[in-house]
C-alpha cells in the first residue's frame, strides 16, 4: 500500500492539533486587545493545518486512485467499545465516496479558513475563533471518514457541539445564545432517530461497522420489510435534523447569527450535508427501502419547495440564504432519495462550491458594511437588504463572484449548478414511471427551482442594483475587503463555474466522472434498483424545462421588481397580506411554539417540576422521611417515660417475644 | 412415691410459698424474710439434687451473707416501718400476672426433659463415690475453669471497690 | 429421677420473680425477686448437672460471685440513690426520662 495512505489518520489529526493549540491561545489571559504576534501565530495555525491537511487529502485521494482498490480501505486503530457481542472499533475508512467527501471539507474549509483571518480579524475572540473552527474540522472529518456508525456519529454529535459554539460564538447577545440552543436541542431529536437507528441495527445484523452491515443487509433484511424501513426511517429521522428538513429545519434559519464563514462552512457547505452525505452511505439500506426512500425524496422535494418560498419575501441578506440552503439541501434529499447517490453528491459537492460563494460574498458585503456603519458610528442593521443596494460600484469583485454563484444556484448552464440540480429532477422525473408520486416530486423540484432563480436575483438586485440606500455618509467608507477575503472567493468562484465539469452527463458528451468514480460505492444499491430507460427526447425537454424555468426565475425577478422603490429598514412599512405569511416564515416558528415548546414547557413546570418534583421528591420523598423519622423520634421519646416498670415490661414482652420464636 | 420425692415436693412447695409470699408482702422486711425461707428451701432441694456442696454455699453465701446484706440497708434506710404500700394497683397486677403466666407457660414449653437432650443417669453421684462431694466439684473448678474462677476474684475486687466509693458519703 | 419437675419449679420461681418485679416499686424488693429469679437459675443449672455432669454445679458458683457482687454494688446504688432523693421508690425516680 503506498505510503500516503498509511497517513490517513493525520488529516483529521492536523485540525486536532489546531484546535488543541489555538484552544490553549484562546485560555491566555488576558484575552483581549490580542497582540498582533499572538494573532498571526493563531492565524498561522488555524489556516496552515487545514493547508496540511488539504494537501495531505490531495496525496492520499491521488494515492488511492493510483492503487486502484476496488474495495474501501478500513484501517483499524483501537479497540474502543468491546462490550459483549459488540465490538467497536475506532478505525476510519477511504473509499470513494468518503475521498469526495474528504476533499470538499478540507477544500472549502480551508477557504474558509483563509476568508476568516480577514473577516474576524478584529474580534477578540479570534484565538477561540480558530479553535472552535479548527474543532469542527475535525469532527467533520472523523465524520467522514468513520467507518462504522458510532464513529461517525462522534464526529456527527461532535459538529453539532462546533455548531452549536459558533452559533453562540458572540454569546453576550441573548438571542444568539438562543440561537445556538434551539440549533443544539432541535439537533437533539434527530440524533435520537440516529441512535434508534443505530440500535436497531445491531439488533438485526449484530455489527455496526459499515462494511460487514451492508455486506449482509440484503442478506439478512427482506427488502421493503418493516425492520428496513424503521432503520432507513430512524436513520433519515437524524438526517433532517442534522440537514434541516422539514419538520426539522427551523434551527438552520436562526443559525445565522453565527459569524458568517461559519454559516458559510457548517450551516451551508459542509455540517449540513452530513445527512445527505449518510443516505448515500447507507444507499445498500435505502435500496432495500423503497418506502423509506420514497419519504426521502418526498420531504427532499417539499423541503425545496417550501424553504424556497419563505426565502421569497426574507430582508435579512443571510436568512435569504439560509432558506435557500435549506431548499438545496431538499434537493439533495430528493437526489438520494430517488436512487440517484451520485446526483445527490454531486449536488452536494457543486452546492458547497457556490453556496460557500454566497455565504463568504455576503459576509464581504456585510463587512464592508459594518465597518461604514463602525465608522460613522451608526446602529444600522448590517445585514438588511432594504439598507443596500447598489453596491456593485464599491465591491465590484464581490458582485460579480455572487452574480457567478447566483446562476450557478439558479442552473443555468454552464455553471455547476445547472448540471447537478438537472440530473436530480430527471432522476426523480425517471421514477413517475414506477409511481405518479414521482412526477408530483419532480413538478415541487421544479416549482423550487423557479423560485430560486426568483429569490436570488431578488438577492443580487436588492444588494447590488439601484440606488444606494445605506446613508450619504456610510457610502463613501464602503470598499472591498483584503485579499484573504477575496481571494478564496475567486477561487470558489472558479470552482462554481467549473464544478459542473466533474460530471457532465453523456447527453453532453461528458463522461460523468464523478459517477463512474461512486460506482464502487453505489454498485449494490443500482442492482437493486429498478433499471430504467429514459429517452433521449425526453432528458432534452426535462433540460430545457429545466434551463427555462431558472430563466423564467431570473426574468420574471428582473421585471417585477423595483429596486429603487426600496427604502431603509428603519423607514420600512409592516409587510401586509400573503407577503407578510411568507415573511413570517408561515408562522412555523409560532406553531411549532404553540403546539410543542409551550405545552412541554407546561408540562415540565406545572407537573415535572412542581407536581412531582417539589410536590413528590422534595415533599413526600425528602420532607417525607425527615417528617417520618420525626414522628418515629417523638414515638420514640414518648416511650421513654423514665418510668422502670414501664421499661420492664416492655423488656418482658421482648423476652417472651424472643422465647415464642426461639423456643420450638 | 418414695422419700426423696417427698422431700423433694416438700421443699419445692416452700420455696414457692416463700417466692409468693416475698412477691407479695408489703413490708419489705417480711419480703427479706420470706425470700429467706426460699433460699433454705432451695439449698434442700440442691441436696436431693446431689448438689451438696452448692447447697452448703447456698446457705452461707445467700442465707447468710447476702441477705444480711439486703437487711441491713432496709434498716439502714428506715424502710421496715408500715408505709404506704409499694404494690402497684389492680393494672399492675393483672400486667405481672399476666406476663409472669405467659413466661412460666414459654419456659415450660422449653424445660422439658427432651429439650435438655437424653439424661445420662447418674453421672454427679458417680462422681462423687469416686472423687468424693466436694473434690467432684473442686477439681474442674481449679483445673478446666481456673481462669474464670481467677476473673471472678476480680470481679469480686472491682464491686467490693464500687460498693466503698458509692456508698461513702465523701471520700 | 427429678430432672422435669426441678425444671417445672424453676419455671415457676422465675415467673414468681418475673411477676414480682413487675408488681413492686420498692427498688429493695425489686432487687431481691432479681435474687429470686438468680436462684431459679441455679435450681435449673443443679437439676440439669444431676445428669449431665459437673459443669452445671461450677456455674452456680460463678452465678453465686456475680450475685454477690451484684448485691454489693446494687445496694451501695440504692443507698446513694436514697441519700440523694430520700426514697427509694421507683416511681419519684425517673432520671431516665426522654
Amino acid at each position: 500500500m503506498p505510503g500516503a495512505l498509511q497517513l490517513l489518520w493525520l488529516v483529521p489529526a492536523l485540525p486536532l492539533a489546531g484546535f488543541v493549540a489555538n484552544g490553549l491561545l484562546a485560555l491566555r489571559r488576558p484575552p483581549a486587545p490580542p497582540a498582533p504576534p499572538a494573532r498571526r501565530a493563531v492565524s498561522i495555525i488555524g489556516v496552515g493545518v487545514l493547508l496540511a491537511a488539504l494537501a495531505l487529502s490531495v496525496a492520499i485521494v491521488l494515492a488511492f486512485q493510483r492503487a486502484g482498490a476496488a474495495g474501501p480501505l478500513v484501517f483499524p486503530y483501537w479497540e474502543w467499545l468491546p462490550v459483549g457481542d459488540l465490538h467497536v472499533t475506532v478505525a476510519l475508512e477511504l473509499d470513494q465516496l468518503s475521498a469526495v467527501m474528504l476533499l470538499v471539507v478540507t477544500g472549502v474549509s480551508s477557504l474558509i479558513h483563509l476568508f476568516s483571518v480577514g473577516y474576524m480579524g478584529e474580534d477578540p475572540g479570534y484565538a477561540r475563533y480558530f479553535a472552535y473552527l479548527n474543532l469542527f474540522v475535525f469532527f467533520m472529518l472523523v465524520l467522514v471518514l468513520g467507518a462504522s456508525f458510532p464513529v461517525m456519529f462522534v464526529g456527527w454529535e461532535g459538529v453539532g457541539l462546533c455548531s452549536y459554539l459558533l452559533i453562540g460564538f458572540w454569546f453576550n447577545e441573548r438571542i444568539n445564545a438562543d440561537a445556538g440552543k434551539k440549533a443544539f436541542l432541535v439537533n437533539r431529536i434527530g440524533d435520537v432517530g440516529f441512535l434508534v437507528a443505530m440500535l436497531l441495527i445491531f439488533a438485526h445484523m449484530g455489527s455496526l461497522d459499515f462494511q460487514p452491515v451492508f455486506a449482509q443487509a440484503p442478506k439478512l433484511l427482506a427488502p421493503g420489510g418493516a425492520a428496513i424501513t424503521a432503520i432507513t426511517l430512524f436513520l433519515f429521522l437524524g438526517c433532517t435534523g442534522k440537514s434541516a428538513q422539514i419538520p426539522l429545519y427551523t434551527w438552520l434559519p436562526d443559525a445565522m447569527q453565527g459569524p458568517t464563514p461559519v454559516s458559510a462552512l457548517i450551516h451551508a457547505a459542509t455540517m449540513v450535508t452530513a445527512g445527505v452525505y449518510l443516505v448515500a452511505r447507507c444507499n445498500v439500506l435505502y435500496a432495500l427501502a423503497p418506502v423509506a426512500s420514497a419519504v426521502v425524496a418526498g420531504i427532499g422535494a417539499l423541503t425545496a419547495f417550501f424553504a424556497a418560498t419563505i426565502a421569497l419575501k426574507q430582508w435579512d441578506i443571510k436568512r435569504v440564504l439560509a432558506y435557500s440552503t435549506v431548499s438545496q439541501l431538499g434537493y439533495m434529499f430528493l437526489g438520494v432519495g430517488s436512487g440517484a447517490y451520485a446526483a445527490g453528491i454531486f449536488h452536494l459537492v457543486t452546492h458547497a462550491f457556490f453556496k460557500a460563494l454566497l455565504f463568504l460574498g455576503s459576509g464581504s458585503v456585510i463587512h464592508a458594511l459594518h465597518r461604514a456603519y463602525h465608522a460613522t458610528h451608526s446602529h444600522e442593521d448590517a445585514q438588511d437588504m432594504r439598507n443596500m443596494g447598489g453596491l456593485a460600484r464599491h465591491l465590484p469583485w464581490t458582485s460579480k463572484l455572487m452574480w457567478v454563484a447566483t446562476l450557478a444556484l439558479a442552473g443555468i448552464p454552464p455553471f455547476a449548478g445547472f448540471f447537478s440540480k438537472d440530473a436530480i429532477l430527471s432522476a426523480a422525473f425517471s421514477l413517475g414511471d414506477v409511481h405518479p408520486l414521482w412526477y408530483v416530486y419532480w413538478l415541487l423540484g421544479l416549482l423550487a427551482a423557479l423560485l430560486t432563480a426568483f429569490y436570488m436575483t431578488r438577492l443580487m438586485l436588492y444588494t447590488f442594483h439601484g440606488p444606494n440606500r445605506t446613508g450619504e455618509r456610510e457610502s463613501a467608507h464602503l470598499h472591498e475587503g483584503p485579499w484573504v477575503m477575496t481571494g478564496p472567493l475567486v477561487v470558489l468562484g472558479a470552482l462554481s463555474v467549473a464544478g459542473g465539469a466533474l460530471n457532465v452527463p453523456a447527453l453532453f458528451r461528458g463522461h460523468a466522472w464523478l459517477e463512474h468514480w461512486l460506482e464502487p460505492v453505489t454498485a449494490v444499491a443500482t442492482r437493486l434498483r429498478p433499471a430504467i430507460e429514459v429517452p433521449l427526447g425526453t432528458e432534452w425537454t426535462l433540460v430545457i424545462a429545466a434551463v427555462a424555468v431558472a430563466a423564467l426565475g431570473i426574468f420574471a425577478a428582473l421585471r417585477l421588481l423595483r429596486p429603487e422603490e426600496l427604502v431603509p429598514a428603519r423607514l420600512a412599512p409592516a409587510e401586509r397580506g400573503f407577503a407578510r405569511l411568507l415573511w413570517k416564515k408561515w408562522y412555523v416558528d409560532e406553531i411549532y411554539d404553540f403546539l410543542l415548546v409551550r405545552p412541554l414547557v407546561w408540562l415540565s413546570r406545572e407537573v415535572l417540576w412542581k407536581t412531582i418534583d417539589l410536590g413528590l421528591i422534595d415533599g413526600a420523598g425528602v420532607n417525607g422521611a425527615a417528617r417520618l423519622s420525626q414522628v418515629l423520634g417523638w414515638v420514640g421519646s414518648r416511650l421513654q417515660t423514665g418510668q422502670l416498670g414501664f421499661y420492664v415490661v416492655l423488656f418482658v414482652g421482648g423476652v417472651l417475644a424472643v422465647l415464642w420464636t426461639a423456643v420450638r | 412415691m418414695t422419700l426423696t420425692q417427698i422431700v423433694f415436693w416438700t421443699f419445692s412447695a416452700l420455696a414457692v410459698l416463700g417466692a409468693a409470699m416475698c412477691i407479695t408482702r408489703r413490708s419489705p422486711v417480711a419480703s427479706a424474710l420470706w425470700l429467706v425461707q426460699t433460699l433454705f428451701a432451695l439449698a434442700a432441694l440442691f441436696v436431693v439434687l446431689d448438689a451438696q456442696f452448692v447447697a452448703v454455699l447456698q446457705v452461707l453465701v445467700y442465707a447468710g451473707a447476702i441477705m444480711v446484706l439486703f437487711l441491713f440497708v432496709i434498716m439502714l434506710l428506715n424502710l421496715g416501718r408500715p408505709g404506704p404500700s409499694d404494690l402497684k394497683g389492680p393494672v399492675g397486677l393483672a400486667v405481672a400476672t399476666l406476663l409472669g403466666g405467659l413466661l412460666f407457660f414459654q419456659l415450660l414449653r422449653g424445660a422439658t426433659p427432651s429439650a435438655a437432650g437424653t439424661p445420662a443417669g447418674d453421672t454427679m453421684a458417680q462422681l462423687q463415690q469416686e472423687q468424693g462431694i466436694v473434690g467432684a466439684v473442686a477439681r474442674p473448678l481449679f483445673s478446666q475453669y481456673l481462669i474464670p474462677f481467677e476473673i471472678t476474684s476480680v470481679l469480686l475486687l472491682a464491686a467490693i471497690v464500687g460498693a466503698v466509693v458509692l456508698a461513702k458519703r465523701k471520700l | 429421677m427429678l430432672l422435669g419437675p426441678s425444671l417445672g419449679v424453676s419455671a415457676v420461681l422465675f415467673a414468681l420473680g418475673v411477676a414480682g418485679v413487675l408488681l413492686r416499686r420498692n427498688a429493695i424488693v425489686i432487687f431481691m425477686c432479681v435474687e429470686l429469679m438468680l436462684n431459679a437459675a441455679n435450681l435449673a443449672f443443679v437439676a440439669l448437672a444431676q445428669s449431665l455432669g459437673v459443669a452445671g454445679q461450677i456455674f452456680v458458683f460463678f452465678v453465686m460471685a456475680v450475685a454477690a457482687a451484684e448485691a454489693a454494688v446494687g445496694l451501695a446504688i440504692i443507698l446513694a440513690i436514697y441519700r440523694h432523693k430520700q426514697t427509694v421508690d421507683l416511681q419519684n425516680i425517673n432520671l431516665l426520662k426522654g
